[in-house]
């Protein structure tokens, strides 16, 4: 404001009252930069003790030597050697792309059903429901769950997955099986479905914030200019709300990637996946070992959100 | 739109929604009915009586496990973890406003330590202060003083694990600090400053009572992301484990419906928890429009 003011006044502004008015402000201006360092700097602190440096020393570890009691500070690459050995047989795929593939198969099955479900669902509550409390409340209803406990939320599928779980019995109550099925429980289904069951809501939120701000009248002018619901809904809905798409998918996907609890629960501690290894490494005090196989992680997860990112400019762009 | 008659399509979605409903919250309802099992029965139906004797087990304790130990340590826990949340967040949020060197790279370090996945970052620490042990037991070598010779170890409820806590609480707490000043109109804070307000008075007397609803939304994600946390702090806990961790070394060793009154136990805090912060919120947006119709 008061650079506007001093633009449309040049001539006062070269006086010298006006000028000593500057200088205070500036002074003024000061203090407040002052201030916003002093109310960030807890923040920062926090970032840089528990995030940047820790993050560094993974880095730097990994290329640590280690043997069964302690690590050691010596410049290796036998670490990132050791992840990928193997691997250029091509005849038979190594320990680590095996264990890479399956938790990638996780990811696209996860991603593919929390997107559409939670676009679905945002779709509904956005576009369909009229009152605004009755949107807020439908919104809570979706979100409540993931203020409650993840682990609790995965035993809560035995009674119903379980051998003589509730599914299995109705379907022989109806007489559509003879006998149990088996793979209900701890097995590549029940992995998926407690992934859907727990990070649809990352789709929700997001996909649903995009929604809201859609200005209503766009959709009717595609109304009007005779559109179908179905094209309203692919050439005008969808694309506006690509960055709340965007952004779930990072989500899931980062989530699943890293994931250790979820495949360890649902799988019954028998399925791998990456985030498992270096849980486990990490278990045997192989921490070079393990840091190793967290940056390997950490780099194909953010190959991963770049892809993702470039398509959705990709596609603003054609 | 609102005034078509509803389509087709919106009762598919009805539908759809009320599915999607049954499987969030289906399963949960499923384990709260089982831990009122009779003392005979399993882990799955047909109900064997109802009773609270798994409730009565869980108070005694479940074997060698601490579980009320940890669950003390979890609530303990959540508190700070919410008190900072709520304080360093919404600090970060004034200072985002005002603008500052280093801002994009705060915000940029804030979003990555929300997508980094949560098992490097407890990697991270754990590493972080193992090292940090070394350095101080050789410390205590080299200079052999006395302090230090008793060291055991850095890592800890309110050190590591608190760090792994907040990395994952604080960049919600500012995303949601950034949506809340987004609405925020400044004309409320230049009228306290033109009636002679000083800063401090105008966060005491303005903006936080204006903000109050949202702060208590912060609380609310400070508390039950760390209440509920578990693959941050897996790494980074040392010895002595908080309520998730024990939970998920559970699923594996108990087999009888103890684990599901323990989920009901569990659940039924939470959404105290949540709907005491709801509650909270709604209070003050009430009692603000109350102050706002008399003032107006």
């Amino acid at each position: 404001m008061t650079d506007t003011a001093l633009a449309a006044m040049p001539a006062l502004a070269e006086s010298p009252p006006a000028l000593t008015t500057t200088a205070s402000l500036t002074q003024k201006t000061r203090r407040r930069r002052a201030l916003a360092y002093i109310q960030a700097a807890p923040m920062a602190l926090v970032f840089l003790l528990f995030f940047v440096v820790p993050l560094g020393l993974t880095v730097i570890v990994s290329f640590w030597a280690y043997n069964e009691y302690e690590i050691i500070p010596a410049f290796t690459v036998q670490n990132y050697v050791d992840v990928f050995e193997g691997c250029l047989n091509t005849t038979d795929a190594c320990t680590t792309v095996r264990t890479y593939l399956s938790t990638l198969k996780f990811c696209v099955l996860t991603w593919v059903f929390t997107l559409l479900i939670g676009f679905t669902v945002a779709y509904f509550v956005a576009f369909h429901v009229r009152s605004r409390t009755m949107q807020m409340a439908l919104f809570l209803v979706c979100t409540i769950p993931f203020w409650t406990s993840n682990v609790i939320r995965m035993i809560s599928w035995i009674p119903l997955l379980g051998r003589n779980g509730l599914v299995n019995d109705t379907l022989m109550g109806m007489g559509l099986i003879k006998s149990p099925i088996e793979g209900l429980l701890y097995s590549d289904f029940s992995v998926v479905l407690a992934f859907v069951h727990l990070n649809t809501v990352f789709m929700i939120v997001p996909i649903f914030n995009s929604m809201a701000r859609i200005d209503r009248a766009l959709i009717e002018a595609a109304y009007d200019a005779g559109a179908s619901g179905w094209q309203t809904l692919w050439n005008v809905v969808v694309p506006l709300a690509k960055p709340g798409i965007a952004i779930g998918s990072i989500f899931v996907v980062t989530l699943v990637m890293g994931d250790f609890v979820t495949v360890g629960v649902m799988g019954g501690q028998q399925i791998a996946s990456v985030g498992k290894v270096i849980q486990v490494q990490m278990s045997a005090l192989q921490l070079p070992a393990a840091a190793a196989n967290a940056v390997v992680l950490l780099g194909a997860v953010m190959l991963m959100i770049v892809a993702m990112t470039r398509l959705i400019d990709l596609r603003k762009e054609l | 739109m609102s005034d078509r008659p509803r389509s087709l399509a919106f009762y598919a979605l009805a539908a759809f929604f009320a599915l999607f409903v049954a499987f969030l919250y289906g399963p949960t309802l499923t384990i709260l009915v089982l831990s009122f099992q009779g003392p005979q029965g399993g882990l799955t139906f047909p109900m064997n009586g109802v009773s609270t004797h798994w409730f009565g087990k869980l108070w005694a304790g479940l074997g060698i496990v601490d579980i009320w130990g940890a669950l003390w340590r979890s609530l303990r826990l959540g508190l700070v973890v919410m008190g900072l949340t709520v304080g360093i967040a919404f600090f970060a949020g004034l200072a985002f406003r005002k603008r500052f060197r280093g801002e994009g790279a705060l915000f940029t370090v804030a979003v990555a330590s929300l997508i980094v996945p949560s098992i490097v970052v407890s990697l991270g620490i754990g590493l972080e202060f193992r090292l940090l042990d070394e350095a101080v037991k050789w410390a205590a070598t080299e200079t052999g003083w006395g302090w230090l010779q008793e060291h055991g170890t850095l890592m800890g409820l309110y050190t590591s694990a608190l760090g792994a806590h907040l990395t994952w609480t604080l960049p919600f707490g500012l995303l949601i600090m950034f949506a809340v000043f987004n609405r925020f109109d400044p004309a409320y804070e230049e009228a306290a400053r033109d009636l002679g307000a000083t800063g401090p008075q105008t966060l005491r007397h303005v903006v936080i009572p204006i903000l109050g609803p949202s702060l208590v939304g912060v609380a609310l994600f400070g508390f039950t992301l760390s209440f509920d946390e578990l693959a941050r702090t897996s790494q980074a806990i040392g010895g002595r484990n908080t309520l998730p961790l024990e939970l998920q070394g559970l699923t594996t060793t108990v087999t009888t419906p103890e684990i599901y009154a323990l989920g009901t136990l569990t659940t039924g805090m939470s959404l105290a928890v949540i709907g005491l912060a709801l509650g909270t919120s709604l209070y003050l947006q009430r009692r603000k429009a109350r102050a706002g119709l008399r003032l107006g």
